[in-house]
C-alpha cells in the first residue's frame, strides 16, 4: 500500500526527478553549466517558445491543437516591422503601437476563426489550423515582400527582446514567468480554466452541463495566437527585424514542451506547472547538448528520443492510474 | 447432453470474497439465469470460467473432466464462449470479417472471401437469422449487431456459451428477435448461461434462475411456476421494494408548459404542463421520441414549432442548456458516460460543473463551496465514494449515476428531467434514485421521468404520459392501470 503510494508519487513527478538528475549530471559534466549567467541564458532562450507552450497548453487541455503558431509568429512580427517602417509620418512609437495593435487584432481573429470552424463546422482543429500554417506564413511574406524588414523597430521595442531588469535577469524570463503565473492562476482558480478542462475532459457532457463550449474554444484559440504575437515582439526585439522565415517549424518544441509536462493529447488533463517544466526541461537540454559540443543533427535525434519517452511516461501513468 | 458443474469455487481479492464456496450446475439444452445485484459474484463466476481469473479454491468440471484455466485461451479451447454487454465488433467491417476476425479462410496467402462468407451464411443460418454476410455492421440493427456476436462466438462450436446482459441496449420488440435466436440456439447442445439485470425478462426466456448474493450461492430454482417476488427475494434478501409516498402531490401552480411543440422527423404536437412538485411520468418506447423531446426542451437541441413557458415566462426559440439553466431546469441525460460525466475528471469536479456559476465568485472559484457542495450530494444522496479526490470512472454504475444527479441539484433546480435513469443501475441502487425524485419532489422540485420500464413509472409518478410514434397519445394515472394495460398502450398499434 504505501509503496504504491511512493511509486505513484514518483510516477507524477517523473519529469521534475528527470530535470533535477539532468542539472545535477550537466553540473558535473560541465563547469561553466551551473552559472548565474548561464542559467539566465537558459530562461531567456527558453521564454519565446515557453510563452506560446503555455497557450498550447490549454488548447491541448481543451482537447483541441494549433499548429499555425509557428505561421503567426512570423506574421505578428512583419505586421509590426511594416508598420515601424511604412508609418513613419505618425512617429515611431504611435506607428509601432499602432502595429502591435493590428497584430493583436489579427491574433485574435485567426483564434476566432480556428474556433467556430471548429466548433460551429466540425471541422477538425488540426487541418483547419494546418491550414492556417500555410495561410499565415503566405501573408507574412506578401507583408513584408519577402525580404526581411530590419532596423525599423524604436528602443523601447527592442528592449523587450534585449534588455535585462537591473542590468542582469533578461526580460523575456521575466515575461515567461508572468505567463506563466497568469495561465497558472486561469487554470487553476477561475471558471474559465474549470471550463476548459471540462470542454477537453468531454464536450458534450460539459454541453449538457450548462458550460459554454463555444466560448471557451474561442477563449484558448485566441489565447494561444495572442502568446504567438508576444513571442513574436520578443523574436523580433532580440533580431531587430522582421521576417516570413521567423518562427518555422516552432509547433513541435511548442507540443513537446506541452507534452513533456503531462498533457494529454486526448484533452482534460494537463498543468501549467507541467509546462514549465517541460519548457526548462527542453532547455536544460538543448543548452547542455550546445556547451557539450554535441552535434547539430545528433541534437534532433535526443529531442525526438526525449519526446517519445515523455510520451511513454505518460501512457503508463495513465495506465497505472486506470 | 453436457453438464458444467462447480465444486466450492471460491475467489479471494484483496480484502474482498467475491466467491464463498459456490457448487452450481448448469445443463445443456436450457438456458440457465444466472442473476444477482452489481457485487453479487456472477460476473466473478463467468469470469473463472473464461479464463480471465483463477479460482483461488474449488473446481470446476465440463462433462466431468475438471479444468483449470490461466488465460482465455485456454478456456476458448476447451469450448467456452462469452458475449459480453460491451459489443466488441468493428463497425466499419463486414459481417463475416466481424465473425472471422484475425482467422478468415485463406487461399494461399490470399483471402477465400467466397468460402468465408459462405461459412458465416451457415452459421448465422444455425441460429436462425437472416442477415446477409456482406452487409458493413454500421448498418445493422442493435438486435443484429448482438446477434453478429452470438454468431461470432458460434463460430468457435462452443460448449458454453455464456451472454452478459445481451439486452442492455436493444429496445423492446429487438429483445423479441434476439429472444427467438437463444430459443432457436437452445435446441442444440450448447451450456447457455444467461446473465441480467432485467427482471422481467428472466421469466420470458430462462428456464432454470441460479442466483448469488455477496459472493455465495443462493439456489437454483425452475423458472416455471416461481414469481418475480420470489426471485427479488432471492436476489436481496429482505430489501423492501418501496412505493411511492403518499405525500407525494402535485402542487397548484404550472411550472412547465409545453405548448405544440415539434421537431421534424422527431416528435410532433406534444403539449402538456407540469405541476410544482410533480412528478410526471413519460412512457414510451425507445425510438418514441421521448429522448429527442427531453432534449429540445432543456434546449440541447433545437425545435422546429411550439413554445415552451417556464413558471409563465415564454422561453425563446433561440435558446441552449446554459438559457435552461437560468430557468432552473436540469437534465439527466440518457447515456451517463458519453452525455453526463468526466470520466477521467474527480467526483468532486463532476459533483460541481453544471453548478460552477454557484461556486464561484464572479470569475473566482470558491475551494471551500466548491467541497461543500461536492460533500452534500455524497451524504444526501449516500454516494459511496473511496475519495471525492478519486476519478468518477472508479464508481459502479449506481454511484456514477447519483453523482450525475448530484452535479445538477447543487444547481438547486426547479425541474429535474430524467432520461433512463436506471439503464444499468442495480435495483437497489434504482430504488435510492426513485427516493431522490420524492425527496426532492416534496421540497417542491417537479420531475420529469422518462423510462421504457414502465412497471418503474407506475411506481414512482403521479402521471403518465404515453408517447408512440413521436407523438403524446395519452394520459393516465399509475392507480388507474397495471403494468400489461400500460406496455399495451405504449407498444399498441397506432
Amino acid at each position: 500500500m504505501n509503496k504504491n503510494k511512493v511509486k505513484n508519487m514518483l510516477l507524477d513527478h517523473i519529469i521534475e526527478i528527470l530535470l533535477v538528475v539532468l542539472i545535477v549530471g550537466m553540473t558535473f559534466a560541465s563547469p561553466t553549466f551551473l552559472t548565474l549567467s548561464n542559467i539566465l541564458n537558459i530562461l531567456r532562450s527558453s521564454a519565446l517558445k515557453g510563452v506560446i507552450a503555455f497557450g498550447m497548453t490549454m488548447v491541448i487541455i481543451s482537447g483541441q491543437i494549433d499548429l499555425s503558431v509557428g505561421s503567426q509568429v512570423a506574421l505578428a512580427g512583419v505586421i509590426v516591422a511594416r508598420c515601424c517602417r511604412d508609418m513613419t509620418s505618425v512617429g515611431s512609437t504611435a506607428a509601432c503601437i499602432i502595429g502591435i495593435i493590428i497584430a493583436i487584432v489579427v491574433a485574435i481573429l485567426v483564434g476566432g476563426v480556428h474556433s467556430v470552424a471548429q466548433n460551429k463546422f466540425g471541422m477538425p482543429a488540426f487541418i483547419i489550423t494546418l491550414a492556417s500554417q500555410n495561410l499565415l506564413y503566405g501573408l507574412a511574406g506578401m507583408i513584408c515582400e519577402g525580404f526581411p524588414i530590419a532596423n525599423v523597430f524604436p528602443d523601447w521595442f527592442l528592449w523587450l527582446g534585449t534588455g535585462k531588469i537591473g542590468g542582469l535577469i533578461p526580460v523575456p524570463a521575466v515575461i515567461l514567468l508572468i505567463v506563466f503565473v497568469i495561465s497558472f492562476f486561469l487554470m487553476t482558480y477561475t471558471t474559465t480554466g474549470r471550463s476548459v478542462y471540462a470542454t477537453g475532459g468531454n464536450a458534450e457532457a460539459a454541453r449538457l452541463s450548462g458550460i459554454n463550449v463555444g466560448r471557451t474554444k474561442f477563449i484558448v484559440f485566441a489565447a494561444v495566437q495572442v502568446m504567438c504575437v508576444l513571442a513574436a515582439f520578443m523574436n523580433s526585439a532580440q533580431v531587430a527585424s522582421g521576417s516570413y522565415s521567423f518562427g518555422k517549424g516552432w509547433e513541435v518544441d511548442v507540443i513537446s514542451a506541452t507534452v513533456i509536462g503531462g498533457a494529454s493529447m486526448d484533452g482534460g488533463i494537463g498543468k501549467p506547472w507541467g509546462t514549465l517544466i517541460g519548457i526548462l526541461f527542453l532547455g536544460v537540454i538543448n543548452n547542455g547538448m550546445t556547451i557539450l559540443n554535441v552535434g547539430t543533427y545528433m541534437q534532433y535525434v535526443v529531442r525526438a528520443l526525449i519526446m517519445a519517452f515523455a510520451v511513454l511516461v505518460s501512457t503508463y501513468q495513465a495506465k497505472a492510474k486506470a | 447432453m453436457s453438464i458444467l458443474h462447480t465444486e466450492n469455487i471460491s475467489k479471494q481479492y484483496p480484502g474482498c470474497l467475491a466467491l464463498d464456496k459456490v457448487t452450481v450446475t448448469f445443463e445443456s439444452g436450457k438456458v440457465n439465469g444466472l442473476l444477482g445485484k452489481n457485487g453479487s459474484g456472477k460476473s466473478t463466476l463467468v469470469k473463472c470460467f473464461s479464463g480471465a481469473i483463477t479460482p483461488t479454491e474449488g473446481s470446476f468440471s465440463l462433462d466431468g473432466e475438471e479444468l483449470h484455466f490461466s488465460n482465455p485461451q485456454q478456456s476458448y479451447a476447451k469450448g467456452f464462449a462469452t458475449v459480453y454487454q460491451e459489443m466488441s465488433l468493428v463497425p466499419s467491417l463486414s459481417v463475416t470479417e466481424n465473425i472471422f476476425l484475425g482467422r478468415l479462410p485463406k487461399k494461399g496467402a490470399l483471402i477465400d472471401w467466397g468460402k468465408a462468407h459462405h461459412m458465416a451464411k451457415e452459421i448465422l443460418d444455425r441460429i436462425g437469422v437472416d442477415i446477409n454476410p456482406k452487409e458493413r455492421v454500421s448498418r445493422l440493427s442493435m438486435w443484429q449487431c448482438q446477434v453478429v456476436e452470438i454468431a461470432k462466438a458460434m463460430s468457435f462450436n462452443p460448449k458454453v456459451l455464456m451472454l452478459d446482459e445481451p439486452t442492455s441496449s436493444l429496445a423492446n420488440n429487438e429483445v423479441e428477435c434476439l429472444f427467438d435466436v437463444i430459443r432457436e440456439l437452445k435446441k442444440q447442445d450448447i451450456i447457455i448461461i444467461y446473465i441480467s439485470h432485467k427482471l422481467h425478462e428472466i421469466p420470458e426466456i430462462t428456464d432454470t434462475i441460479t442466483v448469488l448474493r455477496d459472493g455465495k450461492f443462493i439456489g437454483t430454482i425452475n423458472t416455471e411456476g416461481t414469481t418475480h417476488k420470489e426471485i427479488v427475494d432471492m436476489m436481496f434478501g429482505d430489501v423492501a421494494i418501496r412505493s411511492r409516498p403518499e405525500d407525494i402531490k402535485a402542487g397548484e401552480k404550472t411550472v412547465l408548459e409545453v405548448k405544440h411543440l415539434s421537431r421534424k422527423n422527431k416528435f410532433e404536437d406534444v403539449s402538456f404542463e407540469l405541476k410544482e412538485g410533480e412528478v410526471l411520468g413519460i412512457a414510451g418506447m425507445l425510438g418514441a421520441g421521448r429522448t429527442e423531446l427531453l432534449k429540445s426542451i432543456f434546449g440541447a437541441d433545437p425545435y422546429d414549432s411550439g413554445e415552451i413557458y417556464v413558471k409563465g415566462e415564454k422561453v425563446k426559440k433561440k435558446t441552449s442548456p446554459i438559457v435552461m439553466k437560468s430557468y432552473g431546469l436540469g437534465l439527466m441525460p440518457e447515456d451517463r458516460k458519453s452525455e453526463g460525466l468526466i470520466l477521467k475528471h474527480s467526483i468532486k469536479d463532476n459533483l460541481c460543473y453544471a453548478s460552477m456559476d454557484k461556486t464561484s465568485h464572479g470569475w473566482l472559484e470558491d475551494k471551500k463551496l466548491r467541497n461543500q457542495a461536492a460533500d452534500k450530494q455524497v451524504e444526501e444522496l449516500e454516494i459511496k465514494i473511496p475519495d471525492i479526490n478519486a476519478a468518477v470512472s472508479s464508481l459502479s454504475g449506481g454511484n456514477q449515476q447519483k453523482v450525475v444527479v448530484g452535479n445538477w441539484l447543487n444547481t438547486q433546480p426547479a425541474i429535474m428531467m430524467y432520461d433512463e435513469p436506471s439503464r444499468g443501475i442495480d435495483v437497489n441502487a434504482k430504488q435510492q434514485i426513485f427516493e431522490i425524485m420524492w425527496e426532492q419532489s416534496k421540497r417542491g422540485v417537479s420531475t420529469i421521468f422518462v423510462s421504457s420500464e414502465l412497471e418503474e413509472l407506475l411506481e414512482v409518478c403521479n402521471r403518465i404520459l404515453i408517447m408512440k410514434g413521436g407523438r403524446i397519445t395519452g394520459e393516465i394515472s399509475p392507480d388507474d392501470i397495471n403494468v400489461n394495460d400500460l406496455y399495451t398502450l405504449s407498444m399498441g398499434e397506432e
